[in-house]
């Protein structure tokens, strides 16, 4: 049951990266343009929600559908990790027109080629756990 | 019912990913979909290389079904909830694309130079595409996080980190447009 649960989110989850174009290189392009308003529309709305939602779920007795505690873990202090993770990320994310989420959703809407960036972003994973040690956290 | 064949507008999709990071809170779950590239490394073998990949990947089942879902719903708003999928860009955005050799802009959902099935045999979108991942995959696990778990997440839960990720993932991306595409385009 709660497999469907996280299916049915996701799927709800595609439908939207898809539909808001929020998959599409080219409102990425744009959005670091400074073009349009679309792509800052969708994330500062989701925020501005997201913000409420959050605090409200820890000033209320809000509990989960299963009557669990909802649990908020605090990231880790860092600059240099959060910074020079960003930038590699951003860039990543400006060349190949998409990030983690929506590059599975192109997949579904057959855009082929998206399968290279999705087992190279596996491998680039699998580089930063090999050099890890070595960067700056 | 005409509108859903629409592209959908930032007030209702911004919307639309905030119930979804609701939806996960609720089953106890988070919203974060880079965590599943590590998942994969570990479903591939690689914690026998390095230690960052020994965990129970099992624990990270649910995230993977969301990926799941993320594939299955690219299907179906592709498929069965569009007419016309070329995006309508900003028409500047269109001709400075097409001053960088993208002939596509403004027509079609994505960029025919890039993922069209033809980007499979040519050199030049396979590096692209791969130097493109390679950055994603690497970037994302160092900063611990993409845009659903920073930018949305992180941010609703006023994290300073995730402040700081997403600063600099606006450093990388607009350093990519500004300063490098005009060199490799």
């Amino acid at each position: 049951m709660r497999t469907v649960s996280y299916l049915i989110i996701g799927i709800l989850f595609g439908i939207t990266m898809f539909k808001s174009e929020a998959a599409s290189w080219f409102r990425i392009y744009e959005m670091f343009k400074f073009e349009s308003f679309h792509m800052y529309g969708i994330i500062g709305s989701a925020l501005v929600l997201g913000i409420i939602v959050v605090q409200a779920i820890k000033l209320l007795p809000i509990k989960s559908f299963y009557g669990e505690k909802i649990n908020f873990s605090p990231k880790a202090k860092s600059f240099s990790r959060y910074m020079f993770g960003g930038i590699i990320f951003g860039l990543g994310w400006a060349l190949a027109g998409a990030c983690p989420g929506p590059m599975f959703t192109l997949v579904g809407a057959g855009f082929a080629p998206i399968l290279v960036v999705i087992v190279s972003s596996i491998l680039g994973t699998f580089l930063y756990g090999l050099l890890r040690n070595k960067l700056p956290h | 019912m005409e509108w859903i064949y629409e592209p959908w507008p930032w007030y209702v999709s911004g919307p639309m990913i905030a119930l979804i990071m609701f939806l996960l809170l609720m089953v106890g779950k988070n919203f974060g979909m880079s965590s599943n590239l590590r998942t994969l490394c570990t479903i591939c073998g690689a914690g026998n290389t390095a230690d960052f990949f020994k965990f129970d990947w099992k624990a990270q089942r649910w995230n993977l079904v969301v990926v799941l879902g993320a594939v299955i719903g690219g299907f179906i708003g592709d498929q069965f909830l569009s007419m016309d999928t070329a995006v309508a860009i900003n028409p500047e955005t269109v001709s400075d694309l097409k001053s960088l050799g993208f002939e596509s802009a403004g027509t079609a959902y994505m960029p025919f130079e890039l993922f069209d099935i033809s980007a499979f045999t040519d050199v030049k979108s396979l590096a692209v595409l791969t130097i493109g991942g390679l950055l994603v995959g690497f970037g994302t696990r160092y900063a611990g996080g993409c845009t659903s778990g920073h930018a949305i997440s992180g941010l609703s839960d006023l994290q300073l980190p995730s402040l700081i990720a997403v600063i600099g993932f606006f450093i990388g991306g607009l350093t990519m447009i500004h300063f490098i595409y005009p060199l490799i385009f």
